[in-house]
């Protein structure tokens, strides 16, 4: 699925790109809405097979930055995006590089559960392949059963596969939305705040769901919830106004911020 | 809390006004269906099914040419006019963020309100005198044109109560543009797409007007696409015309039997269309 942008990559590939413990990496990225600059020079290395949560107050540019990681802001009208963001060495943003293919590999799932409405839970996980071509029959069983059992959702619905995705509860559904996600094999995979809109049982069966993730995925999870970040993310980045604060260890960030911003986001003094 | 039992009131008569336009426009409906209904229903037999005209000024014969011609022009106003009308549609709603799109929909909507004589002279003058003779094809390409205006534009309606969640998660799984708009959007919407086009042939089944410049109607089964043909309600104009009873009777068996095709269509195509789940 990734090969054409593995076939790019000798004509792209940066000559000092060795760091192979990164997954993506950005280089003064900027990202508008029409006018408004929501991201303002944002350099970060995210890690391979970690949990990178990005946190800061609303409207300070996080749900833009990892939505800029999988080519999803330009779809906004008016939005622009300059510099570039690596994966895997490969500029995502480069003029061969087809935004589709990107989508593949940088799977996301959103704040409000949004399986599609007319399609039953098995086509709701089996849509990016079938609407992608693939007909085959037992290729679709095996993979639609191996990511609804990866997002924990298999026990619960493996008698009502057609039943509509949305008789599902919510902390399902977002299940169901991470299932679908997988299903395209992604390498990477982008959460914007998926537990706000559930109740707390069904959002620390997502958190748990995540780390138990992090051994197959690159994880960038968006969040409000500071005691989220602290206990799922291995790194944090804080983000304000637009710009990159403090990037850090999680660990480090929680105990002990260079920034004073961070420090009073933290502690709840704004925000 | 002494006004408690004035608002209580308020509530009371805003529910009461609500139902007495309800019934008031109910009324109109109801006694329509009931005329129609106790005035055609005597003039059904087989011979009215099977049969055309016969002579004028004789009782007897039918109007199966009339059905016929309708349900003919119906198809091929179809086969124009959903096409034209949902894919613009999907344009407007999906890629119409733009100069062209504002200008398309203002022509749009300017179309939708045109008399319908116009647009028969219109295509009199594109068709009917080109070719040379009336014909179903110039009735089609009319009935087109007052058709593609309104499922254009309930088409775009639909679409856009699509939530912008579902488009984006669809994106988001690297599925393409068109495969996401045909596959996904469109199926969410396709509850209102389908009443847009009922709703048009509804329109069309029931237009008299620009029939009259393009298929002439005539005595006869359809025989040709560039002949004359007949239709349901230039069956029905004709027979009111006429000075005898038989005539008039026959006419409000046609109306009945206009009214039952076109209910009798939306609930076919309802029931074809039905989706699996409700949205």
């Amino acid at each position: 699925m990734g090969r054409e942008i593995i076939s790019l990559s000798s004509r792209v590939r940066k000559e000092d790109e060795t760091d192979h413990i990164y997954k993506i990496k950005t280089e003064n990225l900027n990202a508008w809405f029409g006018t408004k600059q929501a991201l303002k020079d944002i350099n970060i290395k995210i890690r391979k097979n970690a949990i990178t949560a990005i946190i800061g107050p609303s409207g300070c540019g996080k749900s833009t930055l990892i939505r800029c990681l999988n080519r999803m802001h330009e779809l906004v009208p008016s939005a622009k995006v300059s510099g570039k963001v690596y994966i895997d060495g490969i500029d995502i943003y480069s003029k061969n590089v087809d935004p589709v293919i990107v989508r593949r590999k940088v799977g996301m799932v959103f704040q409000k559960p949004n399986p599609f409405p007319t399609m039953s839970i098995y086509d709701n996980v089996a849509a990016g392949l079938k609407l992608n071509g693939i007909r085959d029959r037992k290729k679709l069983d095996e993979i639609v059963k191996k990511s609804l059992e990866q997002a924990w959702l298999w026990d619960e619905v493996k008698n009502d596969l057609d039943k509509p995705g949305s008789s599902l509860s919510g902390g399902q559904q977002q299940r169901l939305c991470i299932a679908r996600a997988l299903a395209v094999e992604p390498e990477v995979l982008l959460l914007d705040e998926p537990t706000s809109a559930l109740d707390p049982i069904a959002a620390s069966k997502i958190e748990q769901l995540i780390v138990s993730l992090k051994k197959d995925y690159t994880i960038v999870i968006v969040t409000h919830n500071m005691q989220q970040a602290a206990r799922v993310s291995d790194y944090t980045a804080f983000l304000y106004l637009g710009r990159l604060i403090e990037y850090d260890e999680t660990a480090k960030i929680f105990s002990n911020p260079k920034e004073e911003l961070t420090e009073n986001y933290i502690a709840g003094r704004f925000g | 809390m002494q006004r408690y039992w004035i608002r209580k009131l308020k509530d009371k008569m805003a529910y009461a006004f609500c139902l007495t336009c309800i019934v008031l426009a109910i009324v109109p409906l109801g006694s329509i269906l009931f005329e129609v209904t106790k005035n055609g229903l005597p003039a059904l037999n087989i011979d009215f099914f099977t049969k055309g005209p016969g002579a004028i000024g004789e009782p007897g014969g039918g109007i199966a040419n009339s059905i016929q011609g309708t349900l003919i022009l119906i198809g091929l106003t179809s086969l124009i006019g959903v096409p034209i009308g949902v894919l613009s549609g999907i344009y407007l709603a999906e890629f119409g963020n733009t100069q062209f799109g504002r200008i398309i929909r203002l022509t749009n909507n300017v179309l939708m309100q045109f008399p319908s004589i116009v647009i028969g002279i219109f295509a009199f003058l594109i068709v009917v005198l080109p070719i040379g003779s009336f014909s179903p094809l110039a009735g089609a390409i009319a009935l087109a044109i007052i058709m593609v205006p309104i499922i254009t534009r309930t088409t775009e309606e639909s679409l856009k109560l699509v939530p912008n969640s579902i488009r984006e998660a669809s994106m988001a799984l690297g599925i393409r543009r068109w495969r996401t708009i045909v596959s996904v959007v469109l199926v969410s919407a396709k509850g209102g797409v389908v009443t847009g086009i009922m709703l048009s042939i509804a329109r069309i089944a029931g237009e008299t007007a620009p029939l009259i410049m393009t298929i002439l109607g005539s005595q006869w089964f359809f025989y040709g696409f560039t002949n004359p043909m007949d239709a349901l309600t230039l069956r029905i104009w004709r027979l009111a015309l006429l000075p005898y009873e038989y005539a008039h009777q026959t006419g409000w068996g046609a109306a009945l039997v206009l009214i039952i095709l076109v209910l009798s269509l939306n609930v076919i195509a309802r029931f074809l269309t039905r989706s699996k789940y409700k949205v």
